[in-house]
């Protein structure tokens, strides 16, 4: 007698938890269906129609002759070969300045808080607000840019006007814009490293270039290698900037195209909806890749304590 | 207080880094700092060649004249009524299924969870050709709903907060169910507030991204009456062609209120941050 009702108890317990569990969470699940599952699987359909009317709404065949289509076209190859460029340029860059930047804000003197402050000011503001505000610095007869050139004697530089710098101010933005984050997450992952490896160094009588490549470069590998996981991701998605230094535009005469914008541009601009899907299949299969390999190598190279 | 052995004594290493450090931060500050005074030059002095800093007069007049020229009081508004819409949405849906995850052990709750996680790797980007159809069938286009509505539930967030209500004792709960308290009353009196700082957090990273969004917004609102800030200065420097001094007024209009927020609330942020950045 006392058995069943303990066992019905359980069972109520499990029935009220399988309730309200699914309660608390129905409006993650309603949106996530509606708003990702959904778009994500009429996508890959959408993708492999070889024709679509948007108006009607009707797609017909199927095939991978929209992939085809997009892989072949200049506009998307321009986009890639844009991201390429922004993965070995800025990159790398942005993570040189912003490491030592971090090192600099942690090496102990007062005023750090301030400094971190001014720096991470641009990863809360608008990127269209400050995209236009630097397209004017950028501005070939009376941008600062170009007069702070002058001084050491450098021409006036076509820089958003001439399809061949275009991309360097693309590249020199998304730079700048893309400092904030990598500071703080490298400032953070400094202060995470435990004080006492530099106690031993110190008792050691360890030179500093010894005890940064040795101790900090080691110790901060899992923060270096989200950062380029996570920026290089970013340089795919890259759009907001380019509209806003181009006004609407993707650069003279195309020349900083982006994935994103060819997404976009395809979807909104010409209506050309499943060849959007199709090249927003291939981002998705590009970040999946790259996931993986983040997820692999982390595994293998990455040193955690 | 970490890592303080590795801190720099020198007198000349300190005064090193103090500059470049400056250096740095003129660079950093120096796109806001034209904006600004750029935002109070007349015409001819924001094209002065060879460019003049400072402003001889402050026109403070040039905020007006852009606020006439586009209705950028109801772009105002529009924002802050999406943003703050979207910011209570998106907390409450967190909380309670961050609640959900923590609580109950419901049938697939784990399948679920990873499930939600898998959606992260989703750009979102690849989801807004159908989600623009969708809220167009709703008839959402041109709404306050179409601007929230798709954008309130936020894996990392409910991943984060899940964190912190994990870390609340189990004992508490049972305490709490002796008394005779109810799960509901439980989240709201004890999970809640336990938790606050998180939520806040939350609440701020939400908010603000919400403040800046443009792609969806871009999509999804075209008239006038509806358009959020960012859509409204694309709209106005293409409008308003060469006048950078009324363009840099209007681009301030939407950094400042964020910047304010910032330099309040810096530590919420940053932290924020840095747990969703190590996360990886």
């Amino acid at each position: 007698m006392k058995k069943k009702a303990n066992l019905s108890n359980a069972t109520k317990t499990t029935i009220k938890h399988n309730f309200l569990g699914y309660l608390y969470l129905l409006p993650t699940l309603i949106i996530t269906l509606v708003f990702v599952v959904y778009p994500l699987i009429m996508s890959f359909r959408m993708g492999f129609y070889e024709k679509y009317n948007y108006y009607t709404e009707v797609g017909t065949g199927f095939g991978l002759s929209t992939f085809k289509f997009v892989l072949n076209d200049p506009s998307f190859q321009k986009a890639l070969m844009n991201t390429f460029l922004i993965v070995i340029v800025a990159v790398p860059v942005s993570m040189i300045i912003a490491l030592a930047i971090a090192l600099l804000l942690n090496a102990g003197i007062k005023a750090s808080k301030v400094f971190q402050a001014i720096y991470f000011l641009p990863y809360v503001t608008s990127v269209i607000a400050i995209g236009i505000v630097w397209s004017w610095l950028f501005h070939s007869d009376f941008g600062y840019i170009n007069q702070f050139l002058g001084l050491f004697g450098v021409e006036p530089i076509q820089w958003l006007n001439d399809p061949k710098m275009a991309i360097w101010a693309l590249i020199i933005f998304n730079i700048w814009s893309g400092l904030a984050f990598k500071i703080v997450i490298f400032l953070s992952g400094l202060q995470n490293i435990d004080p006492q490896y530099y106690k031993a160094a110190q008792i050691d009588g360890t030179p500093k270039w010894k005890v940064f490549s040795r101790i900090t470069l080691p110790l901060l590998s899992p923060t270096v290698f989200f950062l380029t996981i996570t920026s290089i991701i970013g340089s795919f998605k890259v759009y907001n900037e380019v509209f806003a230094l181009f006004g609407g535009k993707p650069g003279p005469a195309n020349s900083c195209m982006t994935v994103v914008y060819y997404i976009y541009d395809m979807f909104y601009g010409s209506s050309q909806v499943h060849k959007a899907a199709a090249a927003s299949i291939i981002l998705f299969v590009i970040i999946l890749i790259i996931t993986g390999i983040q997820m692999v190598l982390s595994k293998k190279l990455v040193h955690y304590k | 207080m970490e890592g303080n052995t590795n801190k720099v004594t020198s007198v000349w290493a300190k005064v090193l880094i103090y500059i470049a450090l400056s250096l740095g931060a003129i660079v950093m500050l120096f796109p806001f700092i034209f904006m600004i005074l750029t935002s109070l030059k007349t015409y001819s002095e924001s094209i002065a060649v060879p460019p003049k800093i400072f402003p001889s007069i402050a026109q403070f007049d040039n905020y007006k004249t852009a606020m006439e020229m586009a209705p950028f009081d109801i772009y105002f508004k529009n924002t802050v009524i999406s943003a703050v819409g979207n910011t209570i949405l998106t907390i409450f849906v967190t909380i309670f299924a961050a609640f959900a995850f923590t609580r109950y052990k419901f049938f697939g709750s784990n399948t679920i969870f990873t499930l939600l996680l898998a959606t992260m790797m989703v750009p979102g980007e690849m989801l807004i050709i159908q989600n623009y159809q969708t809220v167009s069938a709703l008839g959402w286009i041109d709404t306050f709903k179409g601007l929230i509505i798709p954008y309130i539930a936020n894996v990392f967030y409910i991943f984060l907060l899940r964190q912190y209500f994990m870390q609340i004792p189990e004992q508490l709960y049972k305490a709490a169910k002796i008394d005779g308290c109810s799960d509901w009353k439980y989240l709201w009196k004890i999970m809640i507030p336990n938790t606050i700082s998180a939520i806040v957090t939350i609440a701020i990273l939400n908010f603000i991204a919400s403040w800046n969004a443009f792609l969806w917004p871009l999509l999804i609102t075209n008239k006038d009456n509806m358009r959020v800030l960012t859509i409204g200065l694309t709209h106005f420097t293409n409008e308003s062609g060469s006048q950078v001094h009324l363009q840099m007024a209007a681009a301030t209009i939407i950094i400042i209120p964020v910047v304010i927020i910032y330099l309040f609330l810096q530590k919420y942020i940053i932290s924020g941050v840095t747990r969703g950045g190590l996360k990886g």
